[in-house]
C-alpha cells in the first residue's frame, strides 16, 4: 500500500510540475482542434487523421455531446478523454437531478478542470493528457460560450481558440482574422483557421455546429467539402484581386 | 386512492393517471402531473408515496438520458423497463421505493408497448394494466371493452369509460385525470379530464 501514495506529480527545484508539462507535450502532439464563438452559433472543427481503410469512421467521433446544450472537442490522449467525458456526462445529469436545471457551460468547465487538477495533486496517478474545448449556450440567458481546459486544470473563456498540433499558428491566424460573426460566417472562419495547418476536405476534418434551437449538428462529408470549396474559391478570388492591376484608371 | 392505468392501441399506447396530491385527509392539489416523460418516446405513469414517486421517476429519467448521451442511441422500452425493475429490486430488501409504475413506450421496430412494474419489483409486459383502488374498476371495464388494435378514438372512449366508473363508484374518487399518449411522433400530453378546476385566488 505504501508504494501507491508516492505522488507522481511533484515540484521541480525551479517550481515546475514536469508531469503536467509533459502532459501538455502530449496535447501538442494530438490532432488540431479549433473552436470559434459567434453571436448565435458556436463551431468546433477537429482534424481527422487519415482513416485506415478498414476502419469504420463513424465509430471515431471527436466532437461529443455532454448534454443537449453542451459539446466538447479535445486534443491529446483519446483514452483519457473517454474517462473525462463520461464523468462530465454523469455530472450533467446529476446536476439536473439535484437542482432541476441544466448546467451552465462555466459550471461543467469548472468541473472538468477541477477533475484534471485533482490528478495533478494525488498519489499514484498521472495527469490527464488532454486539453478540451467546451462549447454551449447558457440555459437561462442564451449567451454562447467557448471555454478551454488543459492538463494543469486551468480554464478560461475564449472568443476563439485552438489546441493540439500547430495550435500556435492557428491562434495567430484567429487573432488576425477574428471578428464577431454569426451563422455560416462563423463556420467558415473556424474551417479557414484549421485549413491553415490541415489539408482540407470532408475526409480530414470533422465539423460540428451548435445553435440554441437545434443543439449540436455534425456535418456530413459532402457539406464540409462544399464549404471548403467555397473557402478555396474566396481565397483564389482574393489572390486574383490583389494581383490584377486596377482597371479604374485606364 | 390514486389510480394509474394504461393500454396499448393500434400504433400508440395511452397512460391515464389521476392528478390529486393527498396527505392524510387533506388534498394538497388537484393538478399534480404523475406521468413523467422519460424521453422522447417513453412515458412513466407512477403512483404511490409522493416523495418516493418524484425521487424515483426523476432518477430513472436522468439515467435514461445518460444512457443516450453515452451510447448515442436511446434505450428501448423493454430495456428501460428492465432497468427500472432492477433499481426497484436492488432497493427492495434495504430501502424500498413505494412506487407503482406503468411504463409506456414506442420503439420503431416493435411498435407500442406497456410494462406493469409494481413496488415489489415485478415486471410484466401487458396490453392493459392498472394500479390503485381504481384498478378494480378500470381493469373490469378494460376486460369488457378492450380489443387489439383499437384506434385512438376508441381507446379514449374506453379510457373515459374507466374514468367515469372510477368517479362514480370509488368512495374517495379523484376528481381530475390526465391522459398522455406515446406513438411514432413521440410522447405528449393528450388531454385532461377535470371535474374540479383549481379556482384562481381572488385579489385581496
Amino acid at each position: 500500500m505504501a508504494r501507491y501514495d508516492r505522488a507522481i506529480t511533484v515540484f521541480s527545484p525551479d517550481g515546475h510540475l514536469f508531469q503536467v508539462e509533459y502532459a501538455l507535450e502530449a496535447v501538442r502532439k494530438g490532432n488540431a482542434a479549433v473552436g470559434v464563438r459567434g453571436t448565435d452559433t458556436i463551431v468546433l472543427v477537429v482534424e481527422k487523421k487519415s482513416t485506415p481503410k478498414l476502419q469504420d469512421s463513424r465509430s471515431v467521433r471527436k466532437i461529443v455531446n455532454l448534454d443537449d446544450h453542451i459539446a466538447l472537442a479535445c486534443a491529446g490522449l483519446k483514452a483519457d478523454a473517454r474517462v473525462l467525458i463520461n464523468r462530465a456526462r454523469i455530472e450533467c445529469q446529476s446536476y439536473r437531478l439535484t437542482v432541476e436545471d441544466p448546467v451552465t457551460v462555466e459550471y461543467i468547465t469548472r468541473y472538468i478542470a477541477g477533475l484534471q487538477q485533482k490528478y495533478t495533486q494525488s498519489g499514484g496517478v498521472r495527469p490527464f493528457g488532454l486539453s478540451t474545448l467546451i462549447i454551449g449556450f447558457d440555459p437561462h440567458t442564451g449567451a454562447p460560450s467557448l471555454y478551454q481546459t488543459d492538463p494543469s486544470g486551468t480554464f478560461s473563456a475564449w472568443k476563439a481558440n485552438a489546441t493540439g498540433r500547430n495550435s500556435n499558428s492557428i491562434r495567430e491566424f484567429l487573432e488576425k482574422n477574428y471578428k464577431e460573426t454569426s451563422g455560416q460566417e462563423t463556420v467558415k472562419l473556424a474551417i479557414r483557421a484549421l485549413l491553415e495547418v490541415v489539408e482540407g476536405g470532408g475526409k480530414n476534418i470533422e465539423v460540428a455546429v451548435m445553435t440554441k434551437e437545434h443543439g449540436l449538428r455534425q456535418f456530413e462529408e459532402a457539406e464540409i467539402d462544399s464549404i471548403v470549396a467555397d473557402i478555396e474559391a474566396e481565397k483564389a478570388a482574393a489572390e486574383a484581386a490583389k494581383k490584377a492591376p486596377s482597371t479604374k484608371d485606364t | 386512492m390514486e389510480s394509474v392505468f394504461g393500454l396499448v392501441g393500434k400504433d400508440f399506447a395511452i397512460v391515464a393517471a389521476d392528478t390529486s396530491a393527498v396527505h392524510s385527509i387533506l388534498v394538497h392539489k388537484t393538478n399534480e402531473d404523475k406521468i413523467m416523460l422519460l424521453d422522447s418516446h417513453k412515458l412513466m405513469g407512477a403512483s404511490g408515496e409522493t416523495g418516493d414517486r418524484a425521487q424515483f421517476t426523476e432518477y430513472i429519467q436522468k439515467n435514461v438520458a445518460l444512457y443516450q448521451f453515452r451510447n448515442g442511441i436511446p434505450l428501448t422500452t423493454a430495456a428501460a423497463a428492465n432497468y427500472t425493475r432492477g433499481e426497484l429490486a436492488t432497493a427492495l430488501r434495504k430501502n424500498p421505493y413505494q412506487v407503482n409504475i406503468i411504463l409506456a413506450g414506442y420503439d420503431k421496430e416493435i411498435g407500442p408497448s406497456i410494462y406493469y412494474i409494481d413496488y415489489i419489483a415485478s415486471c410484466h409486459k401487458l396490453d392493459k394494466a392498472a394500479f390503485g383502488y381504481g384498478s378494480y374498476f378500470a381493469l373490469a371495464m378494460m376486460d369488457r371493452h378492450y380489443r387489439r388494435d383499437m384506434t385512438i378514438e376508441e381507446a379514449i372512449e374506453l379510457v373515459d369509460k374507466c374514468i367515469i366508473e372510477i368517479r362514480s363508484r370509488l368512495v374517495v374518487a379523484p376528481p381530475n385525470f390526465i391522459i398522455k399518449i406515446v406513438d411514432k411522433d413521440g410522447a405528449r400530453e393528450y388531454a385532461w379530464r377535470q371535474s374540479i378546476k383549481d379556482s384562481p385566488v381572488p385579489a385581496a
